[in-house]
């Protein structure tokens, strides 16, 4: 029931309600703009080492697209269900955003966990971070974008956690928004990844 | 509703967590105070580069001399430049951001009082990381600009660890510098007070607008840069080995894609330091504000498109290196426009020579050289005759120091009254300026000439004979000058923190919103939040007749947020992590990271709701005041 009565009082945008929700909406933009020069270098770095493997396997013999597809399609859903989520939380139901948030984050596991085996399989045919330029941009840039989605799955962890305490409030509705972001931008990063790293690695030389 | 209620309820009734003494510190979220704390950091880092150029000046003072040959000397120098870039230079910047920028706004605090402090305190650790390694076995010693692969050269015995330390040290020092700037940013797009449009702005406001956009956009790229080198000396990466296909002029690249924002990230609030110093000293506006404020966007903007000049002897090509140096020499369109608007704002002008503006009026005529010099070195087939020679160490020194350093202390006498309530001694300050000013020149001058006789940077000695002996021995000279004036300086800071407090509100005559509050600002800032009516708010009111600004809001409770322990804790966190990746205990890292990442989890778990300052406090505060 008090969860009813803060619903109703909620502004329609409670995210950008507060001068607080605005601030962070705005760092957040810039943060991701940040991150857009931070990923740019290491794909600036991964194109000009990615041919250069003196030992190992090359990307073409290396790589397998049925994987990375399902990938691919795992964490593009994750971003719809997102969207679904702060859906819900622009109409005041605060349980399906929650719902979807728990959907988004388990999507994002299943996508941590075919990329783990994909990393172990690739060590197995010799493709290590130590064994040649190639692999050393490989690993850095695909690696880093991982540990996005893992920073990503504890942070909306985090928030499904407390939002069971401190239901849709003014305060909680920035950080799901803010996190929904996040959460879009990496699924972006992916899909540069996916076209740089393994179409281009596929088919481009 | 109801819920909001309740949280509005608990604010006003909550007692607020004050703290004393050294925690007080610790825990500040106040603008003003990490102002102060990054001036005493960035001041003590200075002093220490300082004597460090001491020491390699005491080297090069005669020729085959032996005191610091080698691996020091190389360590001298690279620990010198490094900290008075980033452990200097930038802290410096940003105790007058913090100190200066919301009171010129109208604003209460930053955007982010909390991430303010994380990025003192994450600056602060990375300084203090790097500086331990003289006493764990060596300094880094591949210059400031650690150009692989001699800065991925991993040492056999596993005992000299210089490179780790640079690598951590600047790392965690880069996030607190990046969340800085984000901080900036927003503070000055969305807490400007009612009516201050952004061409109301200040020009130092505007400028480190500016800058907080290149902090924004370049830090990133020397992120990438360091993790790559991390990566090659504690994981056996290969971006820099050749052998196994790795390219080291991907590191020029990542450096100077930021190290050339960098360098005008330092210099944009020094130009608007100078803005505000020499029109409040001539008693005019600023001439030609509008075109200020385009050049600096201009400036800025360019400073992203040359970054290859610092690389013309790489070999990137004939069409490479024309197009980076039709971009450099540009850049002096709009700085140009700049000279010329502070001349003409001086002109006809009822000038005051205080030290600020003593200072301010030294840094023009001494840019414009570093400038020349500047565009002298933007022409490829000269920049090879020039490049790693003494000239360049000459040029950019003449636009760091005798740019940035001159404004910061003209920024210091200007803004000392309104950072610490008292006014620093102007007696003592000409004899600082005077002995700074004679000392810096005798120390540059003469080495674009030692430069162009062909000295190289960075090398430990010089035989005789070869005519370098007189520059060397001035150079030294001059260098010693520069430390007599920081004795006095610090002589004139000490006298000054003995005195009574005795700074007005608005000890020179002022046209910008910090001089209409009380020195030192309390912690609110503004009883009041003013209406500005107009560029140059306080000047406005004054030309009307009116003693203080028209309030824009009535007088009520002043939120503000809580102190916090929180982002000491999560730097010390990073601090012990780096240490950890240094020696590879990497359990050590671990933990370091555990503690900074519960450290998080605290700060989004628990909401600040934050505490109220009562009106009936504020007129009290007042009373007190006046």
């Amino acid at each position: 029931m008090a969860q009813t009565h803060g619903v109703a009082a909620l502004p329609a945008e409670p995210e950008k309600a507060t001068l607080e929700g605005k601030n962070k909406l705005l760092a957040f933009w810039t943060f991701l703009g940040a991150e857009c020069v931070l990923f740019g270098c290491l794909f600036a770095t991964f194109m000009a080492l990615r041919n250069q493997v003196p030992d190992g396997p090359t990307a073409q013999e290396l790589f397998d697209l049925k994987t990375v597809g399902w990938s691919t399609f795992l964490l593009l859903t994750s971003s719809l269900t997102s969207v679904f989520a702060i859906m819900n939380m622009h109409k005041g139901k605060h349980g399906a955003t929650q719902l979807w948030l728990a959907v988004t984050v388990l999507l994002g596991l299943g996508f941590l966990i075919l990329e783990i085996d994909e990393f172990t399989h690739y060590v197995h045919e010799g493709h290590k971070f130590t064994s040649s330029a190639f692999g050393t941009s490989f690993y850095t840039l695909v690696g880093c974008h991982g540990a996005h989605v893992t920073f990503g799955i504890i942070w909306i962890t985090t928030l499904i956690l407390q939002g069971f305490k401190k239901g849709l409030t003014v305060v909680t509705a920035p950080k799901y928004y803010v996190a929904a972001l996040y959460w879009h931008f990496v699924d972006l990063v992916w899909v540069f990844i996916f076209t740089v790293v393994y179409l281009m690695g596929k088919v481009g030389h | 509703m109801a819920n909001a209620h309740a949280h509005a309820h608990a604010a006003v009734h909550h007692e607020p967590k004050r703290y004393t003494g050294l925690m007080d510190w610790l825990t500040t979220v106040d603008h003003k105070k990490i102002g102060i704390l990054y001036l005493i950091a960035g001041g003590f880092f200075f002093l220490i580069g300082g004597l460090e150029a001491i020491l390699i000046r005491t080297q090069l003072m005669y020729p085959d001399q032996k005191i610091f040959v080698g691996d020091t000397f190389n360590q001298l120098t690279t620990m010198h430049g490094t900290t008075m870039i980033f452990f200097a230079a930038m802290p410096l910047l940003f105790a007058f951001m913090n100190a200066v920028v919301p009171l010129q706004i109208g604003a209460r605090d930053v955007a982010f009082p909390f991430v303010n402090a994380l990025g003192f305190w994450l600056f602060f650790a990375g300084g203090v990381l790097m500086n331990t390694s003289w006493f764990l076995g060596g300094a880094p010693d591949a210059g400031w600009t650690a150009y692989a692969p001699l800065s991925s050269i991993i040492d056999p015995d596993g005992k000299f660890h210089g490179v780790d330390f640079y690598v951590l040290g600047l790392q965690i020092a880069g996030i607190g510098t990046l969340i800085g700037g984000i901080n900036f940013l927003v503070t000055i797009i969305n807490m400007r007070a009612p009516g201050m449009t952004f061409m109301r702005m200040p020009l130092f406001t505007w400028t480190v607008f500016v800058t907080s956009i290149l902090i924004t956009f370049a830090f990133p790229a020397i992120t990438v840069a360091l993790i790559e080198l991390m990566f090659d000396r504690l994981f056996h990466g290969a971006f820099f080995e050749a052998s196994r296909g790795g390219n080291n002029v991907l590191w020029e690249h990542l450096f100077w894609i930021f190290g050339h924002p960098e360098v005008y990230i330092l210099i944009m609030p020094a130009f608007g330091i100078i803005s505000e110093v020499v029109s409040t000293f001539s008693k005019k506006r600023l001439f030609g504000y509008s075109s200020m404020v385009f050049a600096t966007v201009l400036i800025g903007f360019l400073s992203f498109m040359v970054w290859v000049h610092h690389m013309f002897t790489t070999g990137i090509g004939a069409v490479g290196n024309s197009i980076f140096a039709i971009a450099t020499m540009a850049i002096a369109v709009p700085t140009g426009v700049k000279i010329f608007n502070w001349l003409f704002t001086l002109w006809g002008g009822n000038i005051r020579f205080t030290v600020a503006n003593l200072f301010a009026t030294a840094f023009i005529p001494t840019f414009v050289m570093g400038g020349v010099t500047g565009v002298m070195l933007a022409v490829p087939a000269a920049d090879f005759q020039y490049h790693d020679t003494y000239f360049v160490v000459a040029h950019f020194h003449y636009v760091i120091v005798g740019g940035l350093i001159l404004s910061v202390f003209a920024g210091l006498y200007y803004w000392w009254p309104k950072m610490f309530g008292r006014m620093l001694s102007e007696g003592l300050g000409k004899v600082h300026f005077w002995l700074f000013f004679i000392g810096f020149h005798l120390t540059f001058f003469p080495q674009h000439f030692l430069g162009l006789m062909g000295l190289p940077r960075r090398y430990f000695t010089y035989m005789p004979g070869f005519g370098l002996e007189t520059g060397n021995f001035i150079s030294t000279i001059g260098a010693f000058l520069q430390g007599l004036g920081m004795i006095v300086f610090l002589i004139n800071i000490i006298v000054t923190a003995r005195k009574q407090k005795d700074a007005g509100n608005d000890p020179w005559d002022g046209f910008t919103l910090e001089w209409t509050i009380p020195s030192p600002a309390p912690e609110y800032n503004f009883k009041q939040t003013p209406l500005v009516r107009g560029l140059d708010a306080f000047w406005k009111e004054k030309m009307a007749g009116n003693k203080e600004m028209t309030p824009a809001e009535p007088i009520g409770p002043i939120h503000m947020p809580s102190p916090s322990i929180l982002p000491f804790v999560m730097s010390l966190g990073l601090f012990i992590s780096g240490y950890g990746f240094i020696y590879h205990h990497y359990i050590v890292s671990g933990a370091g990271l555990v503690i900074t990442i519960i450290s998080m989890f605290l700060r989004s778990l628990f909401d600040d709701h934050g505490w109220h300052i009562e009106p009936e406090e504020l007129e009290e505060h007042k009373g007190g005041k006046a």
